[in-house]
């Protein structure tokens, strides 16, 4: 898969004990190297780690901040379900029927690769500002990645699978449910990887454009009036958050990959 | 031409003949949508009028500076990663979650740190773009078969002849991946920076005409940099397949 999409190579699946040490070591450097650029550049440019903090706890113990989460938290939660389940489908459709396969297949790797953010006023025209406008943008961004890898998935499993489920006259729905989703698991959570962190990156891009509430609408808003510090604690926060569900996944893709 | 090639083109043939008539007879009317056909003139137009010139050649020259630093860099973080697997393993869920966050929310620092020019811009694009290169060289690296590396000791080679003579030439099939995905993200990059605060460049004079109901100079300038950038890829892509296949890689 790494063809088209660039997914990292797995790593051997046990991992020494030392890991852990290694990721402890690792966040004490980051930090120190936060901590440096701080005293070079100054603390109005970058923000030290302590004061990043502090200003993150801040804005989330703001009155306001709740809403603006719920808002995020509702364009992002539909946009992912359309990614994930709308990419699903279209992937396990194209997978099993070869031509129609090659068809789609050039047109959706040209669609995941040019700037989607251009295509932003025409989204804003046909949704009009608001929620859906949001959703749509998060979903553009998702929807390919799912249907690209569940499409390699199914390509890849073995002919004998699909004849035996066609040999006892099951059901297309069937077919999916029980036989090729559960062959293709471990491609199908890596495309959900992939659809879950660009389904986030569009519906925050969708808010910056097109919204007057959110995290993203907090997030422009802080770019313009050029406060370094809301910037960092927000990237802090989503960035937080997109590496443990991110790792979360991961964990979750190693020990499918195991038992397969 | 492949019997898939043939149907592909009908059906974006029929796509586009579809938006045409759906345009015309006021189905879609003009504020949302204008039809392809005068998305075309709009393009033609202004290559012709040369209005956008500067900017066309603003953001391209922003985006090439951005793809070369990025490959540099890409490659040698890749590198150094492949030589150090401990700081590999404890970085690799950092690397899988890179691309969730905003990068371009970053450029109102860089502005303070590089100035108000283009600059932000390309390292914003190369911020965007050098992860993915990185994790391209790394995978290439991983997967150079252990023969290779094996006659390379038999022959003692020096470890920068191991790298320019085997490792490079065995794992460019992944380094051409990691170049094409550097481009579209470079072009992300670049054009989403310009979007949000810049006052050149085509993303800017895409969010400029969209601002001012300019839809034939908006759609014309969409249509120019999707054109571009997809056949640039189509071009890539088809080229990484053929590379692949020689490879008996799929």
């Amino acid at each position: 898969m790494s063809v088209t999409l660039g997914k990292p190579a797995r790593i051997r699946p046990r991992l020494p004990s030392s890991v852990g040490l290694d990721r402890l070591l690792l966040l004490l450097a980051v930090l120190l190297v936060w901590q440096a650029l701080t005293w070079l550049a100054g603390p109005e440019v970058i923000t030290s780690p302590v004061a990043t903090v502090r200003k993150l706890a801040s804005i989330m113990t703001a009155s306001d901040f709740a809403g603006h989460a719920y808002e995020t938290g509702r364009a992002f939660a539909a946009a992912l379900i359309i990614s994930l389940l709308g990419g699903l489908a279209a992937g396990l459709i194209l997978g099993s029927r070869r031509l129609a396969g090659e068809v789609a297949e050039p047109l959706l790797v040209a669609f995941y690769s040019i700037p989607k953010v251009t295509l932003y006023p025409v989204i804003l025209l046909l949704f009009g500002l608001g929620v859906s406008a949001k959703i749509a943008f998060g979903a553009i961004h998702g929807i390919i990645p799912v249907a690209l890898f569940a499409m390699n998935a199914v390509r890849n499993i073995r002919s004998v699978h699909v004849r035996a489920a066609r040999a006892m006259r099951l059901t297309p729905l069937q077919i999916a449910t029980y036989v090729l989703v559960p062959a293709a698991l471990p491609e199908i959570i890596a495309g959900f990887r992939i659809g879950f962190a660009l389904t986030l990156l569009g519906t925050l891009i969708g808010e910056m454009f097109a919204s007057q509430r959110g995290i993203g609408y907090m997030l422009v808003q802080a770019m313009e009036t050029n406060d370094i510090g809301t910037i960092m604690a927000l990237a802090l926060l989503l960035g937080t958050i997109a590496t443990a569900v991110s790792w979360a996944l991961l964990r979750l893709d190693r020990s499918l990959n195991e038992q397969h | 031409m492949s019997r898939a090639g043939f149907i592909r083109l009908l059906v974006v043939a029929a796509a586009i003949f579809a938006l045409e008539v759906a345009c015309r007879a006021g189905v879609i009317d003009a504020i949302t949508i204008i039809p392809p056909s005068a998305m075309a003139a709009g393009a033609w137009n202004l290559l012709v009028s040369g209005r956008y010139t500067q900017d066309i050649l603003l953001t391209l020259g922003s985006v090439g500076l951005a793809v070369v630093l990025a490959i540099v860099g890409g490659f040698g973080l890749g590198y150094v990663l492949f030589r150090l697997p401990r700081l590999r393993r404890a970085l690799d869920p950092l690397l899988a979650s890179y691309y969730a966050v905003p990068t371009f929310v970053f450029y109102p620092l860089f502005i303070v740190l590089f100035g108000l020019n283009r600059l932000p811009l390309v390292a914003i694009g190369f911020v965007f773009a050098v992860i993915a290169m990185a994790i391209n060289t790394l995978t290439g690296f991983e997967r150079v078969p252990p023969v290779l590396r094996r006659t390379a000791k038999a022959l003692r080679l020096s470890e920068p002849a191991t790298l320019v003579g085997i490792t490079m030439p065995a794992c460019a099939p992944y380094l051409l991946t990691g170049a094409k995905l550097v481009i579209a993200y470079s072009f992300i990059g670049v054009i989403a920076g310009e979007f949000v605060l810049s006052g050149a460049g085509v993303g800017h004079q895409i969010a400029f005409a969209y601002n001012n109901f300019d839809n034939p100079n908006m759609y014309g300038l969409m249509l120019l940099l999707i054109g571009f950038v997809s056949a640039l890829n189509m071009v890539l892509f088809a080229w990484e397949r053929r590379f692949y296949r020689r490879r008996g890689l799929t």
